[in-house]
């Protein structure tokens, strides 16, 4: 959105924020929406309606359905490793390819695992992406 | 002049022609703070990595695999799978919910003056303890490279803390950001060059490679030539604490990225939430990239160049310079240094510059002056003010501290730090209606409290009559963080926070209201 400074050549009435989007009258009234600057239409959204809204509830749904268990899975798969190298040293020893042991091979499959949930989050975000637009469309302000 | 103060002195030259054009280009608290939010997706995931990978990284990490293996190889890794944490559940509602300090989340639904006064400590008490490794990495190596020179110890550091203010004060997070993405290309580009190097001394045979490192020669404590399996654990973390010890590291790396400062305000440099997701992306590919080579680096520098010769040579932190010297002779040695140095500025100007905003923006304008500027531009004077003693004052403790412990270690402590005191109550302010203000400041306060207290009791500070048996705290300390901030809570009931928890929901999940690009 761009401020445009005042400038009695131009007709600013329709530009939010210009000098002349003040309302002259109800200063002590709520202003009509389109008399709203930027700033003041930013806490007129109804958060509790939107928040109500099924799409809404949908999208935190879809959130929740990626993320908790790609949190639980990364959290178990990273924590197997201090505690199998504490606690299975034996195991994580065992040469598997020439010197290389399980262990070696373990922490470098971590680095793997990491690149792999990031690019499946990326994946899986720009369908919440594509949700929240369609909620925020709705209800941006002057539904502009 | 030695070619690494060359190196050096042309590296200052590039950051400081980047500040004048910083300082230019932009004003008022959005471009200052924040860049004007119009970073892409590629320089802030790159100034993330360049923000991230400091000198424990690069010297540190080196040092610790060189001198115990494969223990060392864990910080790595934790370093990485740390990414995930700030990814899934930190970096995008941070982006759509806060202005420009990681207190601005918990202000939104709490009252804001205990959270920020809280939260501002809490960030100086992370951001002194990283720059602290910073600074010993500074004198380990400027003690050992720029002895020829004339330069001593207490020269170079007043010049980086000078450099540091300068960016930071002149040039904002503009300039803090291309700093941090010259270097992190530098540094990727010496550690790319170091692990080539490393491969061909071993004729590229990978096998040959990890063969040397399970056959790794040197002398033990009690002065006896032992071979040892440097792939084989537990040459740092032994029994009987060093198990406990490991996954207590593993909680405070994965758990305390999420709950860096310096970290967390990168998101905000960007447009919106779905640039700010990228942009952890490409940290990540950057990141992990890096640490795999450490492999190289580090069992490179165990192999090749040797723990005695090392120990005799400056000590842990000057692995990678000396293995770059063993396998490529005196100017590469000093190209390295010269990354080194860039890496620690780059570092010492990103902590600064989070470390004044905190101030600045949460202590002075909103636990001082109740939110509002008394004079336009009043915020960034603050910070630039601040920016100055918190050069000065680091400055000082370096002075104070030498060159003594591995920096990758006193990191890890940071860390730690953040993960009680931090992390919980992010993840709780985010996921958590019935989450208020008085669990806010108790986990706060129970996390920074605990973490200092056990750090200070471990056999790092107390050595062999410590009281708390591990080296890092976060097993116990992250735990106590969380239950502080879930107790606080259910303290009392906060009504006004539990409405609001509705608004940061629709905020942090649409992105609806979030600061704007451009917005001066």
């Amino acid at each position: 959105m761009t401020r445009v400074p005042p400038s009695v050549d131009s007709d600013l009435t329709g530009v939010a924020g210009a000098a002349t989007d003040v309302a002259p009258l109800g200063r002590h009234a709520t202003k009509p929406a389109h008399e709203l600057t930027a700033d003041e239409e930013a806490d007129v959204v109804d958060w509790d309606r939107i928040a109500a809204l099924e799409e809404f509830k949908t999208l935190l749904a879809a959130k929740r359905k990626f993320i908790v268990p790609a949190t639980v899975f990364f959290i178990t798969y990273y924590f197997a490793l201090p505690v199998l190298v504490g606690y299975a040293p034996q195991w994580m020893a065992t040469k598997v390819l020439g010197a290389v042991n399980v262990a070696y091979l373990f922490a470098l499959s971590q680095f793997f695992m990491a690149w792999i949930v990031a690019l499946l989050y990326v994946r899986a975000a720009g369908r919440f992406d594509a949700m929240a637009r369609a909620i925020v469309a709705r209800f941006q302000p002057g539904g502009r | 002049m030695s070619p690494s103060l060359t190196m050096f002195l042309g590296f200052i030259a590039i950051t400081l022609w980047i500040t004048w054009w910083a300082a230019r280009k932009s004003s008022g608290s959005n471009a200052y703070f924040a860049a004007g939010r119009s970073l892409t997706a590629w320089q802030n995931g790159i100034a993330v990595a360049g923000d991230y990978m400091s000198a424990a990284s690069f010297l540190g990490i080196a040092g610790i695999i060189a001198f115990q293996g494969y223990d060392g190889f864990m910080y790595s890794v934790g370093w990485l799978v740390a990414y995930l944490t700030v990814l899934l559940l930190v970096a995008e509602p941070l982006r759509n919910a806060g202005k420009y300090t990681m207190a601005d989340v918990l202000a939104y639904r709490l009252s804001p003056r205990p959270v920020r006064g809280m939260g501002a400590l809490s960030t100086l008490t992370v951001s002194t303890f990283y720059m602290i490794a910073q600074m010993v990495g500074a004198g380990a190596l400027v003690s050992l490279l720029l002895k020829d020179t004339g330069i001593d110890y207490h020269t170079a550091v007043i010049g980086i803390g000078i450099l540091m203010i300068v960016y930071v004060v002149f040039g904002g997070m503009l300039a803090t950001t291309w700093v941090q993405i010259v270097k992190a290309t530098l540094l990727m580009g010496g550690t790319l060059i170091l692990s080539f190097l490393v491969l061909r001394h071993f004729d590229f045979d990978l096998g040959a490679f990890f063969d040397a490192i399970a056959n790794v020669t040197h002398t033990d404590a009690q002065g006896n030539r032992v071979t040892q399996d440097f792939l084989t654990p537990g040459l740092r973390y032994a029994p009987p604490y060093g198990p406990l010890d490991l996954i207590s590291l593993g909680m405070a790396l994965i758990f305390g990225t999420a709950g860096l400062p310096h970290i967390l305000v990168r998101f905000y440099t960007v447009p919106d939430a779905r640039t700010a997701r990228n942009s952890v992306v490409w940290a990540m590919l950057i990141i992990g990239t890096f640490y795999i080579l450490t492999t190289f680096l580090g069992f490179g520098a165990a192999t090749i160049v040797g723990r005695d010769f090392i120990a005799s040579h400056g000590g842990t932190n000057m692995s990678a310079p000396l293995l770059a010297q063993a396998l490529a002779g005196d100017l590469f040695f000093a190209f390295i240094s010269a990354i080194a140095f860039a890496t620690i500025l780059a570092v010492v100007a990103g902590l600064t510059i989070s470390a004044s905003t905190s101030f600045a923006h949460d202590f002075w304008t909103n636990v001082l002056h109740h939110g509002r500027e008394r004079r336009e531009g009043e915020e960034v004077r603050v910070a630039r003010i601040t920016a100055f003693f918190v050069g000065a004052i680091s400055i000082a403790i370096a002075i104070v501290l030498g060159p003594n412990a591995n920096v990758a270690f006193l990191v890890a402590l940071a860390f730690a730090v953040a993960a009680s005191a931090n992390l919980p109550v992010i993840v709780l302010s985010l996921f958590w209606r019935r989450f208020n203000t008085a669990g806010a400041v108790c986990g706060l306060a129970t996390g920074l409290v605990s973490s200092l207290v056990l750090i200070v009791i471990s056999p790092s500070i107390m050595k062999a009559d410590a009281l708390f048996p591990l080296e890092n705290p976060g097993i116990v300390s992250i735990p106590l963080g969380f239950i502080g901030a879930v107790l606080g809570t259910l303290l009392r009931r906060e009504p006004e926070a539990e409405r609001k928890f509705t608004e940061l929901s629709v905020r942090a999940n649409t992105g609806l209201g979030a600061e704007r690009a451009g917005a001066h």
